[in-house]
């Protein structure tokens, strides 16, 4: 039997399967094709203080072994969470983690206060590294003192663990990694979207209504994976990987370069039962391997 | 319920640019209401990453059986066009939330195609004859290549056919064949090109005809999850895949 259980800092995942934040909605979406209590944690949808519309059509294009999206963070803010889906979805037997949207300082720290009072939500994560949205939530994760005035400010008023979501795009995530660290996140999870961009030659327009947006799926995993393995080597606290992990295989890859557990985003769009597939299959190469905990796996590349 | 399901390809018959799929899957299928879709995931394939969201163009509970009308648009439906008989395609259904069928069954319905969007309405004109509404098909193409299927159409009920070209048919577009002065409508159910949608939707309002149109903005999760597909409707921006493809015109803003 092995052990899958892994523990980041206060918050113990049964499995290090968790899903990516707006990728799986609200988990519900998702019901009909897993059993949602089989995987390590459930990020909802960016959530913000007031409601969002998000940035208008069109937001996707596809792209090799990858989307561009441009959502801009729809959501019906903080109070229709709470009001409406949270009951809903609170009894559901995994980590329901919010993932939190700004594009103030104030509105962190509101959102997050909000969700502290939560009993069933055992952690967020806190999102300063959405691409898409005008002020938001990247102009706080591009650099080291905006990532230390966020946290500083949300660990005041939030008392759970606080997962902080790191940008690619930025010179040194490790930097950005120790800021989030020393200002009092329990762990990190990363990379967040690519920014990206695509051109219809035919008609000569952008693909986005946003001309740019966040590059995700398999394409992206190699630029991840480094990215996890460097932060890994820069902290103390846990990192969470996420970037294109579309098999057990890659899921298997980020712990061993240093990743304790890790998110499933974009491949749920290909197959929505992979987060299971997933766990089983990191269990095999536990079996196959002799590891007798996943948690073995973790940072165990060896170089 | 949402289920993944391989599908076997037990029968195809191919056009110039679209292809028809009769698919059958192992196991019974699950309730699927007429204009509902299906995303297919496509294999080995060089530039499409997403699984491609298809009408669903008939259903056969018995025989376990589904059938899909492709378009061939890119390599994505190109791969899913070239599958060969006995071959299977994985494939998560039903999504979206379909038409609406009328309570009354003495309504005048008219179902009014363009191009590969006659996919749904085949379906849904089974469907509504076997409520006991008679429907009448609309369908237009821009030459008579388009115009597939048709002896299954007319099996179903009358159809009436537009060509831009007149080689098949009234010439012109759906909106200008003479069914609209001939008949008066209750009920309009429409899926094609958007131009061709907001056409018939000036017809429906004009008239004061209820109307539902079948949207098809590009999408990835088609579950209501990601967000990418949405429209923007007198309710803010909603999901397609979801809260759709079929939408009444009370809701759209054009």
């Amino acid at each position: 039997m092995v052990n899958e259980t892994i523990h980041l800092k206060g918050l113990t995942l049964k499995n290090p399967v968790m899903t990516a934040s707006g990728t799986f909605g609200y988990g519900e979406e998702y019901a009909d094709f897993i059993d949602l209590s089989q995987i390590g944690g459930i990020l909802v949808k960016g959530t913000t203080l007031n409601h969002r519309e998000g940035n208008p059509y069109p937001r996707m294009a596809e792209t090799p072994s990858g989307m561009l999206n441009a959502v801009g963070l729809q959501n019906k803010g903080i109070d229709y969470f709470i009001e409406t889906i949270y009951p809903r979805i609170k009894d559901i037997d995994t980590n329901i983690i919010v993932n939190v949207s700004g594009s103030t300082i104030e509105d962190y720290c509101a959102v997050a206060e909000k969700v502290n009072a939560l009993e069933n939500i055992p952690a967020i994560e806190l999102n300063v590294s959405c691409p898409n949205v005008k002020q938001g939530g990247m102009a706080f994760g591009v650099t080291t003192s905006g990532i230390e005035q966020v946290v500083s400010a949300v660990r005041k008023v939030y008392d759970k663990h606080l997962i902080v979501k790191l940008s690619p795009n930025v010179t040194s995530i490790a930097d950005l990694a120790l800021g989030a660290e020393a200002s009092g996140a329990d762990s990190v999870s990363l990379i967040n979207t690519l920014l990206g961009m695509a051109v219809d030659a035919e008609k000569r327009r952008p693909k986005l209504s946003t001309i740019t947006g966040g590059l995700s799926g398999a394409c992206v995993k190699p630029i991840a994976l480094r990215m996890v393995w460097q932060v890994a080597k820069a902290v103390k606290i846990p990192v969470i990987g996420l970037g294109g992990i579309s098999s057990a295989t890659d899921a298997i890859e980020f712990l061993l370069a240093g990743a304790s557990a890790i998110e499933i985003g974009t491949a749920n769009f290909i197959d929505p039962a992979i987060t299971v597939k997933v766990a089983k299959g990191i269990v095999e190469y536990c079996e196959r391997h002799g590891f007798k905990n996943v948690s073995d796996l973790i940072g165990a590349m060896e170089v | 319920m949402k289920k993944i399901a391989d599908f076997r390809l037990i029968e195809k018959k191919e056009w110039d640019r679209s292809t028809f799929l009769l698919l059958q899957c192992d196991e019974p299928l699950e309730e699927i209401k007429a204009g509902q879709f299906v995303q297919v995931r496509v294999d080995d394939a060089q530039h499409t990453y997403l699984r491609r969201p298809i009408s669903i163009h008939d259903v056969d509970y018995q025989n376990r059986t589904i059938t899909l009308l492709v378009q061939r648009v890119g390599e994505g439906t190109n791969k899913i066009s070239d599958t060969k008989i006995g071959d299977t395609l994985n494939i998560i259904y039903s999504l979206g939330n379909g038409f609406t069928l009328p309570e009354d069954k003495n309504k005048n319905v008219i179902l009014v195609g363009g191009g590969i969007g006659i996919a749904p309405l085949y379906y849904l004109g089974k469907m509504l004859k076997e409520k006991g509404v008679t429907p009448h098909f609309l369908l237009g193409g821009r030459s008579k290549n388009d115009l597939i299927m048709l002896e299954e159409f007319k099996s179903v009920a009358e159809v009436f056919i537009t060509t831009n070209d007149g080689s098949l048919g009234e010439e012109g577009f759906v909106t200008q064949h003479s069914i609209w002065k001939e008949k008066q409508f209750d009920m309009i159910y429409t899926c094609g090109p958007k131009p061709m949608m907001m056409a018939v939707t000036k017809i429906a309002r004009e008239n004061n005809i209820d109307c539902e149109v079948s949207l098809e903005n590009l999408m990835a999760c088609g579950l209501g999850a990601c967000l990418c597909c949405v429209e923007n409707t007198i309710e803010g921006n909603v999901c397609v895949c979801k809260e759709g493809p079929v939408m009444n015109i009370n809701k759209l803003l054009w």
